[in-house]
């Protein structure tokens, strides 16, 4: 039987609901599913149900107070002056019954993903649930509870000895994950953002890049705020190419937030559906040529739900699935049962019109200064890899 | 902040008698670049940089020169009087003293005996941590009126929406001197519904969003 990737879902991703005004809104899960259903592009046996994650599992990364907090939390015991130093109870995150086992469920979707990839059952797995990217040790923060990516990373490193190279195409920067490996040579995380300089969490600055033994495996390239396609995907080839053919990975897991596109409220980055299309495309060509195709790929940010996510994460499974984009119309059907519910009108097609944006007049200024910001990211990797083949 | 919070209390002397050549040793061997000089009391009766030792010693061209000038003691070469501080000034003097003197570090005395030292690197750690860039925040800038009571109205906004201030700066608004900025670093990833009620509240928010093609 040919093998195939496997996607993970349940129903269940939606009690990960913090309340109705909140942001972060898994219903972009379930919208993204039926999309792909009726494209004809998954199909109910490449679906797998997740599993809890095992609390010993979660304290790979996590401070067993913090677990404790977050499980009294999710049952109403846990009181809001106790709750600030676990950073719960905040706007950000605020605290929730049953949040526990919601945020449980997040991170073993991606642990069934990593051991769907590594019992071979499949090439590549995708939990677009997962990528919780700024979940900390015992803290959790930027609607994150526990952070599914690096307890994964840990489990990988503890049960198969890989080396995981982590790639985080967020809007914001992956500081969480950075911060459980930064000292490790064994994992490099390479994270594409917005500058920090107006946009939550603020760091991610070339400059950061790792310490002690895992000195030159932390990559940060902090792009200008109304950053385009055309200079997103020139930093994201050549960053990913260079950090890999440098780290030479065993498998690769990325993070795929959706929040670069224009119209998502949180940022300032104006990335359309064509940068989308890249991401998917060049990690699955480098999963191929380094790790035998051994790819994870990950949900994260995405705050337009309706006009966004769900066409961005249709095209990651399609990727994922058969190397190819969709293009042309979106469903009529799928459209029509979420128009209805919708605030904003749901695009026509797959690939966003020209002129959904006003020209940028700083995009010369824009360009040049990523292109400097790359270089500076890569110069350790760049001197390493001359000194090496010197 | 005082001072004493900012300063380093291991500090690496030298005696007048000291000679060139042990300051050059030490120079080489820790990554600082200032010696306070003290006698035996630990007052501090001079300073030398690691340009002044440098200036002092035999050229690297010279390489056959018998280098006799690094055997000569280091009270010869030294600064003198040394500006030194209080622990309990405040540390916005001491960016006042590195400004209007042209150096960068400066010897912390109290009871006319040496207890710190405070460098320049020390003060652009300090300048690091009051503005709030080393830890997890969003920023955003808000035009006001320069008047009386104004900031813990725009503070109170934060605070009924839960949102923990990391940090405030505050400065004039270019030529207009009527307005200042307030330059806020809170800790939310959905800076939203704050400028909503800051809007909605009659201020005016500055920033990549004023200018957001897509909005």
């Amino acid at each position: 039987m040919k093998r195939e990737p496997v996607f993970i879902y349940s129903t269940a991703y939606t009690d990960y609901h913090f309340n109705a005004d909140h942001p972060f809104n898994q219903q972009r899960v379930v919208m993204t599913k039926e999309l792909l259903e009726a494209e004809g592009r998954l199909f109910d046996h490449q679906i797998v149900t997740p599993r809890l994650a095992k609390e010993d599992e979660l304290a790979l990364v996590h401070d067993p107070r913090y677990i404790e907090a977050v499980k009294q939390a999710g049952n109403g015991q846990l009181q809001q002056e106790e709750a600030w130093q676990f950073g719960l109870g905040t706007e950000d995150t605020p605290m929730f019954s049953g949040m526990h086992e919601a945020a449980s469920l997040l991170v073993g979707g991606t642990l069934t993903a990593i051991d769907s990839v590594l019992n071979n059952r499949a090439p590549q797995a995708l939990n677009l649930g997962g990528g919780l990217h700024h979940g900390f040790k015992r803290k959790a923060s930027g609607f994150c509870i526990y952070n599914d990516a690096a307890v994964a990373i840990k489990y990988i490193r503890e049960h198969y000895g890989l080396r995981v190279l982590y790639v985080d195409t967020d809007a914001h920067h992956g500081d969480g994950v950075q911060s459980f490996f930064y000292h490790d040579p064994e994992v490099c995380t390479l994270s594409i953002h917005e500058t920090g300089r107006y946009l939550f969490p603020g760091t991610g600055s070339t400059s950061e890049r790792g310490v002690k033994n895992g000195y030159g495996y932390t990559f940060n390239l902090p792009v200008d705020a109304f950053t385009e396609d055309e200079s997103f995907i020139s930093l994201y080839e050549s960053a990913f190419k260079e950090v890999a053919e440098y780290f030479q990975p065993d498998i690769i897991i990325t993070q795929n937030g959706a929040d670069a596109h224009c119209y998502d409220p949180l940022t300032h980055l104006c990335s359309t559906t064509k940068t989308f299309e890249v991401i998917p495309r060049l990690a699955k060509e480098i999963a191929e040529q380094y790790c035998g195709g051994k790819w994870i790929g990950l949900g994260g940010g995405g705050y337009d739900i309706w006009r966004v996510v769900p066409r961005v994460w249709g095209q990651l499974w399609s990727v994922m699935m058969t190397g190819d984009i969709l293009t042309g119309p979106l469903p009529a059907e799928w459209k029509g049962k979420w128009e209805r519910m919708s605030p904003v009108s749901l695009p026509d097609n797959w690939q966003d019109e020209a002129g959904i944006y006003k020209p940028i007049p700083r995009k010369q200024e824009i360009t040049e200064k990523n292109r400097l910001t790359l270089n500076q990211c890569l110069q350790y990797c760049r001197n390493k890899q001359q000194y090496n083949n010197s | 902040m005082l001072v004493e919070e900012i300063m380093k209390t291991k500090v690496i002397t030298l005696t007048p008698k000291s000679t060139i050549a042990e300051a050059l040793k030490i120079l080489n061997e820790h990554p600082i670049r200032h010696i306070p000089i003290v006698n035996s009391g630990k007052q501090v009766v001079g300073i030398v940089s690691d340009r002044d030792v440098r200036d002092a010693s035999p050229s690297i061209f010279q390489q056959d020169h018998a280098s006799d000038e690094l055997y000569n003691p280091i009270h010869t070469i030294m600064s003198t009087p040394v500006v030194t501080v209080h622990p309990l000034d405040f540390v916005e003097e001491i960016a006042a003293i590195f400004y209007e003197q042209e150096f960068a570090c400066v010897p912390v005395v109290s009871e006319n005996k040496l207890v710190g030292i405070v460098t320049e690197k020390d003060m652009l750690y300090t300048l690091i941590q009051l503005t709030g860039t080393n830890v997890q925040s969003s920023q955003l800038e808000v035009k006001v009126p320069d008047r009386a009571g104004i900031l813990p109205e725009v503070a109170n906004i934060f605070g009924k929406r839960k949102v923990n201030i990391t940090s405030v700066l505050i400065y004039p608004y270019k030529s207009d001197r009527q307005y200042k900025i307030l330059v806020f670093r809170f800790q939310t990833m959905n800076p939203l519904p704050i400028k909503a009620d800051l809007k909605a509240a009659g201020y005016q928010v500055l920033g990549p969003d004023a200018e957001d093609p897509a909005l």
